[in-house]
């Protein structure tokens, strides 16, 4: 009971009718803000900072504002992957993979539809977990040392090989050529070698994830648009009617409840965030669906599951910014500098220190949660008229904003060149039918995981049996190595036939 | 969609129209994005600077992130060499990078350090259930065998907080300082639940960063490197204390461009003492766990100056830089 007489303390700070307005504009802006390549969440918090200080705004205000915008944006990182096949930003990647297929389909607003109740059901459960058991699940983080983070991280690229449909060997090269480009840039181990930056400063602190993404995604679609005077474009979507697809909800009410859980827990490791979190779902849903092989052609459990993930992952990574200072992801490193900023110290007396900041923060994320619930499961039309501006129009203006969202990073022409080199190499990888998921993911993980290796090194004089040394990460080496081989013997045992009358239309 | 667009389009409008129009006021460079320490030394001091008349227009903050502060640095050196209202936030990991050679072969004498008007002080950190009770006992134990003490820090290695360690190791007579183990984490935060959880066994960084944990009982803090015990915490001994006389301090402050004159250097170096001097400016240190430290003009240039010459010496003898 103790929990809800704290949250009715957190509402009794939180609801006054300007936090309200402020939740409001946030979780607007928030939408918009993560269904623009270029902008995601991280940038957006960032961006809006100085406007909160410029306000005057108290704690509890400029908290609503940007924890409404943060999860604002973790919503709105759908919209344009399951539209134009460009995520919104990194966290949603892995939505791409089903929800434009789904759109492709004629589908495209019930994947929206359902992928915002996931997203709902994602952040709802996480932000229950965050106000359970916070204090308790910091000491999670305390069991995750390098080695168990390598293994977590081996985890996830032994599983990548079951992500490509077609051609497994593409996937590698794919993931490979992430692993490279997130080499460079200082070494983070010495701090002084610069590994492929050809002496060049702007490289020093290696490829921002935005950069890559919106090159290898936005700017690659504008050169296919141009070569195919829009033929072969992948703007273009057929339009439907939004209807709310009550059925394939109550089916995955499941896969949400699973991957919102999985999420939460990669959210609440400090080192793995909710790309982590969103790609753990939708891996280990297309892993235990009976329907698996479909996964990748429109599946509604594929839109499902990396959606409830990664925003569940969002909720999760407040808890070790919360309880430990320790920021779980790009956008919480902001919002601990926010706080640090409002001379509020998170750590592990934060809860007991400062109830009504930690309270009137999880009741702010409860009220975002309702009204981007309403927002983008009603209202979500507007947001699919976005089909019925012409591709000529909307994909110069989509890359304008790119061009616009990437500069307001660093403001530096140089990020934008970046840009366009990787739109170049997005543009040879898709003419070669290269898959552009792995390449994210590698960028994303390979830097993490190669850190982690690392340091488990020289914690342990090179001694690799340091990295079967705890129970947890003999588990997640047992994990890892299953998820590597077992696809190889089981494909050919376990392919079962699609389910007739599964309401999934198999493409093609 | 198509509001929605233009309304994006006109946000990004109105930021960039701030952003141009206050020009012609002072300029405070932010070498990183919002919300870091040099984020903070350029809102307060800007702040501050203002509302104590020091200047007369709110002064323009601008975050030019990358590179370490590279990227900030070699645009103020090459393009604003001389502007005189310009202002560039400084500390600790700026001089270090700079003797270390990380900023693509700029030096130190390219700009003017200007002054530093307070400091988060060094701290040397364990778990509350680690066998070592003083920094006496750490060192032993280094001594003793090298490999048996893991540090973790927030900063790079060879950086700022991987050199706090060193320099009270050898203050303690051990010189074979690339057998000193350390890992770079990700801020003071994660350094110390690596510590926590036993993965290393101290960790080093900044003090402000260890006061929650200080206060939940999960930490000790073995010392603290500053030349007196830090008002607040005097039951914290300092390294000088227990004999090894180290002093490492995390200061915040400013540098300003190489070409203007020595006027307005001094300038400069007055509206920031007058800063340090300020009430409002003794509140944010408490409040954000900084401790006093000023130095402003010629004084501060030559600490400066003897801080990079000691840094260049150790990363030397480190192997970070050859």
């Amino acid at each position: 009971m103790d929990t809800l007489s704290n949250l009715a303390l957190g509402f009794s700070v939180a609801v006054t009718p300007f936090t309200l307005f402020l939740a409001v504009v946030g979780c607007f802006l928030g939408t918009i803000i993560g269904a623009l390549p270029g902008l995601g969440p991280a940038n957006g918090v960032a961006i809006l900072i100085p406007l909160a200080f410029t306000m005057g705004f108290d704690a509890t205000e400029a908290l609503a504002l940007l924890t409404s915008v943060y999860y604002g944006a973790m919503y709105g990182g759908r919209i344009s992957s399951i539209l134009l096949n460009i995520p919104g930003d990194e966290p949603a990647v892995m939505t791409t993979l089903d929800g434009y297929p789904m759109a492709r389909q004629g589908r495209a607003g019930d994947a929206l539809v359902l992928s915002g109740v996931a997203s709902f059901a994602g952040s709802f459960l996480a932000t229950i977990g965050l106000a359970v058991m916070a204090p308790l699940l910091a000491r999670v983080a305390y069991l995750f040392g390098p080695a168990e983070y390598f293994a977590l991280y081996l985890l996830a690229f032994c599983t990548l090989g079951g992500l490509a449909g077609k051609n497994q060997a593409k996937s590698a090269i794919a993931a490979l050529i992430g692993l490279s480009i997130a080499m460079i840039g200082i070494d983070p181990n010495n701090g002084t070698t610069a590994r492929y930056t050809f002496g060049n400063l702007h490289l020093n602190d290696g490829i921002n994830f935005l950069v890559a993404i919106v090159g290898l995604f936005a700017v690659a679609e504008v050169f296919f648009f141009i070569e195919s005077h829009g033929k072969d474009s992948a703007v273009g979507v057929k339009l439907d009617k939004v209807t709310l697809p009550i059925r394939e909800i109550l089916n995955c009410k499941w896969v949400m409840l699973r991957a919102s859980i999985l999420g939460f827990f990669a959210g609440v490791l400090p080192g793995a965030g909710a790309s982590l979190g969103s790609f753990m779902a939708y891996m280990s849903e297309k892993a235990i669906a009976r329907d698996g092989d479909t996964f990748g052609t429109g599946n509604p459990k594929g839109v499902a599951a990396p959606e409830a993930g990664n925003n569940a992952a969002a909720g999760g990574a407040l808890v070790p910014m919360l309880t430990l200072g320790v920021p779980g992801s790009g956008t919480t490193a902001v919002l601990l500098a926010l706080l640090m900023t409002l001379n509020i110290t998170p750590g592990p007396l934060l809860f007991a220190d400062r109830p009504d900041v930690v309270w009137g923060l999880i009741a702010t994320l409860f009220i975002a949660n309702i009204v981007l619930l309403v927002m983008n499961v009603p209202m979500v039309r507007i947001f699919v008229y976005i089909l019925s501006v012409p591709a000529y129009v909307l994909l110069p203006g989509v890359t304008m904003v790119s061009f616009v969202g990437v500069y307001s990073l660093s403001g530096s022409y140089f990020d934008l060149l970046m840009m366009v080199v990787f739109g170049i190499g997005g543009y040879i990888l898709r003419k070669l039918e290269v898959p552009l998921v792995p390449v994210i993911l590698g960028v994303l993980l390979g830097n993490q995981m190669e850190n982690s290796l690392r340091k488990a090194m020289t914690l342990s004089d090179g001694d690799w049996t340091y990295l079967f040394s705890s129970p947890i990460a003999i588990v997640l080496w047992i994990a890892a190595i299953g998820g590597f081989v077992a696809p190889m013997f089981l494909r050919g045992l376990l392919r079962r036939p699609p389910l007739p009358g599964d309401g999934v239309a198999d493409q093609d | 969609m198509k509001l929605t667009l233009i309304r994006a389009l006109g946000t990004s409008a109105a930021i960039s129209l701030m952003a141009a129009s206050a020009s012609f006021a002072t300029e405070c460079i932010a070498p990183a994005n919002p919300g870091g320490g040099w984020d903070f030394t350029c809102r307060q001091v800007g702040k501050l600077l203002y509302d104590l008349k020091l200047v007369d227009q709110p002064v323009q903050v601008t975050n030019m992130a990358g590179g370490g502060g590279g990227v900030a640095y070699g645009y103020v050196v090459t393009e604003r060499g001389d502007d005189p209202d310009l202002i560039v936030a400084a500390s600790s990991a700026t001089t270090t990078r700079l003797a270390q050679n990380a900023f693509a072969g700029m030096t130190a004498d390219q700009v003017r350090f200007v002054g530093a008007i307070g400091a988060d002080p060094g701290v040397i950190v364990v778990a509350k259930d680690s066998p070592f009770k003083t920094l006496t006992d750490l060192v032993d134990a280094v001594k003793a065998d090298p490999g048996s003490v893991a540090f973790a820090g927030g900063s790079a290695a060879g950086g700022f907080d991987h050199m706090k360690p060193l320099q009270v190791l050898e203050a303690g007579g051990f010189t074979d300082i690339r057998a000193v183990k350390y890992i770079a984490v990700d801020g003071g935060a994660d350094a110390i639940t690596q510590t926590i959880g036993g993965h290393t066994q101290a960790m080093t960084g900044d003090m402000s960063e260890t006061i929650g944990f200080l206060k939940s009982g999960d930490i000790r803090i073995l010392a603290v490197l500053t030349d007196e015990r830090v008002p607040g915490f005097e039951d914290i001994p300092t390294a000088k204390e227990q004999g090894f006389d180290v002093v490492a301090v995390n200061w915040r402050g400013l540098y300003v461009p190489k070409g203007i004159s020595d006027d307005q250097f001094n300038a400069w170096a007055e509206k920031l003492q007058a800063v340090a001097d300020s009430a409002e400016w003794k509140q944010i240190m408490a409040d954000n766990g900084l401790a006093p430290f000023t130095k402003v003009g010629a004084d501060f240039q030559g600490w400066v100056d003897k801080v990079i010459a000691d840094t260049e010496t150790m990363s030397r003898e480190l192997g970070v830089i050859q």
